[in-house]
């Protein structure tokens, strides 16, 4: 090659070595450094992510006792992060149980009270006022959402208005779960939909294909102060969650799996709201379906929502 | 066999490693403009590691994404490497299926830039991860492998196929040439055969990525994947031309008559790509009804949104002229025409299959509500970042394989030894000892015939 390479300079520990060669090695251990230099940021995860959460197994292959060192590990962690005193428990699905819901549209009058008790129930961040309830306000004479307000703060009920809550629907048919790459989301027997949060890897394929905006990113670490972390929490629900994975509603599945109604239901001034077993014949929820005009929303997609609106 | 065997190992196990460096030495060596163009490129890449680390700490609230456009400026990128990706078949068609000399001659490059932007894939799904940490659940085996439900699984398999595939080959062939031997055709054919389908492939499960979301209207087409295949086919080709044209520039002869043919192949294609841009454009608009409206959010703005508009206009005007250009008698002989048109295809696709693509499904949302979506600085430093790596990978593989397909470098046996005394004689206890069987394998090495790159056209 040419004469610069044939020129050589003195190193005082390698020796003699071509000068071309040793710009080579000037230029990559300052490329090193210069990387090393550009992903520094990384340093700050340090003490955030623990190893024990880097290999932690999906939720269907952890034995009793993984769960229970799981369950400590993330009540020490709320301890340290939030200074909270929480209890991590994971009710299982009762036999014989398929829950449904129902919403009267003729009595809801969107106060928003479900979605403050959402927000407070489950441990939602609170700089970004999330929840996994939104009320829209529709003008009468349509069900067209293009003419709906979700973020309406005015007085209610507004003349010529009617109010329309959407949640997770927990669709029979779930499209987010077919999508899902790695299996982190899926369907109880009892009909609920669920995310592991210690498995999801946050791609938000299961967002583009809910289509009815059920399911929440986790864009940053949620903020909740001490005093307004609601301590008892569900593995599989109301746990804080981490930041970058993608979450959604749970039926409250940690207080209706111990026979207890949804946190929604229990704020809801007006009635408008009912939950109960579908595989019982004598439950109001069946009623209801038999006795009222109810109806489902995008009902031609075929995800068959188990969450139904009526009119009286 | 097993003795053959025997001989040929202490010769890889010498030629290999030194083929490996030789590499090493060519990918570094180059002129001041090539130093200058890889700083450059580093440099950008940094910043785009670095914009990706602080993401990675402060969470993903630092892009412009929402709730409502979960997917942005990543996935529109991946959406369209994953077009650039298989488009180089269209070096490899003529030139393996139709035995095109000339093709044949340069389909390397093509090969090569199929796994520069594969690796660009991979990372712009990595980057879109909010939880890259948890990457390895995404592997078969290790993880939980949702397969064959999740068509996101299937996107894993094949576009990894398909970097392997073409790994394989470009690895194989390279280093055969190195060694100055006529490549096997077993080693190597079945695998490109592989690769043509394969890279309709990779491009047509991620159309169905899309197209599979029920609640999409926007995407749920059938002549989703049809159109990405169409329009991979151009741009494609078109960085390929453009390609060889630096190539030319840095002193690599190569001819026109490779060049014309993706011309061909391309006015084909632009021609392909605007029809169905505008059978989808009369379907959407003719009758009307709820579903248009992302289509005409994008081109004519939604109730005084307008943020994709001039973005698509944009597109639509180059790829028109584009197409003209192609289509001109000059694209045959000016290598000017061409190389506009082809940077205007390039830029026009990377809009209408990027931005115009991945956004507009997600806007209106799915509950109408209308939330837009620009990408911000830190989305733009990671994307840039990531375009900066692959062209260092590009131009890096270029530069080793451009003087080993044209035999100007090659495998020199180490001079002390006779390699002919050395074939009864494996030495037990010094393996490395230089002597290489390479050169007496059967296969002598003329400067063959019909299957490599070193056919000397005039500079």
């Amino acid at each position: 090659m040419s004469d610069s390479d044939k020129r050589t300079i003195s190193l005082p520990v390698l020796g003699e070595v071509s000068r071309r060669t040793a710009l080579k090695a000037g230029g990559a251990t300052l490329g090193l450094a210069a990387f090393a230099a550009a992903v520094s940021p990384l340093a700050g995860l340090r003490g955030r992510l623990s190893a024990q959460e880097l290999m932690q197994r999906h939720y269907k292959e952890l034995s009793a006792d993984d769960k229970a060192k799981i369950f400590e590990r993330l009540e020490n962690e709320a301890k340290e992060r939030y200074g909270a005193d929480v209890k991590i428990k994971d009710p299982k699905a009762i036999p014989g149980v398929r829950y449904g819901y129902a919403i009267n549209l003729s009595v809801c009058n969107g106060n928003g009270a479900c979605m403050e008790a959402c927000h407070r129930e489950n441990n939602h961040d609170r700089s970004t006022n999330q929840s996994y309830i939104r009320v829209f306000e529709m003008p009468i004479g349509t069900t067209d959402f293009k003419h709906g307000d979700s973020t309406y703060t005015h007085d209610v009920p507004r003349e010529g208005k009617y109010y329309l809550p959407v949640q997770c629907f927990q669709c029979e048919n779930p499209p987010c779960v077919d999508v899902c790459p790695v299996e982190a989301t899926w369907q109880e027997e009892d009909g609920i939909v669920v995310v592991d949060y210690n498995w999801c890897i946050g791609c938000r394929y299961c967002q583009a294909a809910c289509p009815y905006h059920a399911r929440r990113f986790n864009w940053k670490e949620p903020q909740i102060p001490a005093e307004e972390v609601n301590p008892d929490q569900g593995y599989l629900s109301n746990r804080i969650r981490p930041a970058g994975v993608v979450e959604k509603c749970h039926f409250c599945l940690h207080r209706t799996r111990e026979g207890r109604q949804p946190a929604c239901l229990e704020a809801c001034p007006t009635g408008a709201r009912i939950f109960g077993n579908l595989l019982d014949p004598e439950s109001e929820i069946r009623t209801v379906l038999r006795t009222k005009r109810v109806f489902v929303l995008k009902e031609e997609l075929g995800a068959r929502p188990t969450l139904f609106y009526f009119f009286d | 066999m097993a003795i053959q065997a025997q001989q040929a190992r202490p010769g890889h196990l010498v030629s290999y490693p030194r083929f490996l460096w030789r590499s090493l030495v060519m990918a570094t060596d180059g002129s001041l403009a090539f130093y200058a163009w890889m700083t450059m490129l580093t440099a950008v890449a940094l910043v785009g590691a670095n914009a990706w680390a602080n993401q990675v700490v402060d969470g993903m609230i630092v892009t412009n994404m929402t709730d409502h456009v979960s997917w942005g400026l990543y996935i529109a990128n991946f959406t369209f490497m994953v077009g650039v990706a298989a488009g180089g078949v269209m070096m490899v068609i003529p030139g393996y299926l139709y035995r095109n000399k000339e093709m044949h001659d340069v389909v390397i490059i093509g090969e090569l830039l199929a796994i520069a932007a594969i690796v660009m894939c991979l990372l712009f799904v990595t980057v879109d991860l909010g939880r890259p940490d948890r990457f390895w659940h995404l592997i078969p085996g290790l993880g939980r492998f949702n397969f064959p439900i999740s068509m996101l699984t299937w996107d894993v398999i094949v576009l990894n196929g398909y970097l392997l595939l073409n790994l394989h080959i470009c690895g194989y062939l390279l280093y055969i040439r190195y060694l100055g031997k006529k490549p096997e055709p077993r080693w190597y054919v079945p695998f490109v055969m592989i690769s043509i389908v394969w890279a309709v492939s990779i491009h047509t499960v991620t159309a169905f990525l899309f197209s599979g979301l029920g609640g999409r209207p926007f995407w749920k087409s059938a002549l989703l994947a049809p159109q990405f295949l169409a329009s991979a086919f151009v741009a494609g080709p078109a960085f390929l031309i453009l390609t060889m044209f630096v190539l030319r520039r840095v002193g690599v002869a190569i001819s026109d008559r490779p060049i014309q043919l993706l011309v061909q192949i391309i006015r084909v294609t632009v021609l392909i790509n605007l029809l169905m841009l505008g059978s989808k454009l009369f379907t959407e608009f003719y009758a009307g009804g709820s579903y248009t409206k992302h289509t005409t959010y994008l081109f004519f703005g939604w109730e005084g949104h307008n943020a994709l508009v001039p973005w698509i206009w944009t597109a639509i005007a180059l790829n028109l002229i584009a197409a003209v250009l192609f289509l001109l008698p000059a694209a045959m002989r000016s290598a000017r025409v061409v190389a506009i048109a082809c940077v205007l295809a390039f830029v026009g696709l990377w809009i209408e299959k990027g931005m115009g693509l991945i956004v507009p499904g997600f806007v209106p949302s799915t509950l109408s509500e209308m939330v837009e979506y620009v990408p911000n600085l830190t989305e733009w430093q990671v994307s840039a970042g990531i375009w900066a790596f692959g062209l260092m990978i590009y131009t890096v593989a270029l530069k080793i394989a451009i003087p080993i397909m044209r035999g100007e470098e090659r495998f020199i046996p180490p001079a002390e030894s006779d390699p002919a005394e050395t074939i009864h004689d494996p030495p037990a206890d010094q393996p490395h000892a230089g002597e290489a069987p390479v050169t007496d394998q059967t296969q002598a090495d003329p400067p063959e015939s019909d299957s490599g790159g070193e056919s000397g056209r005039g500079p």
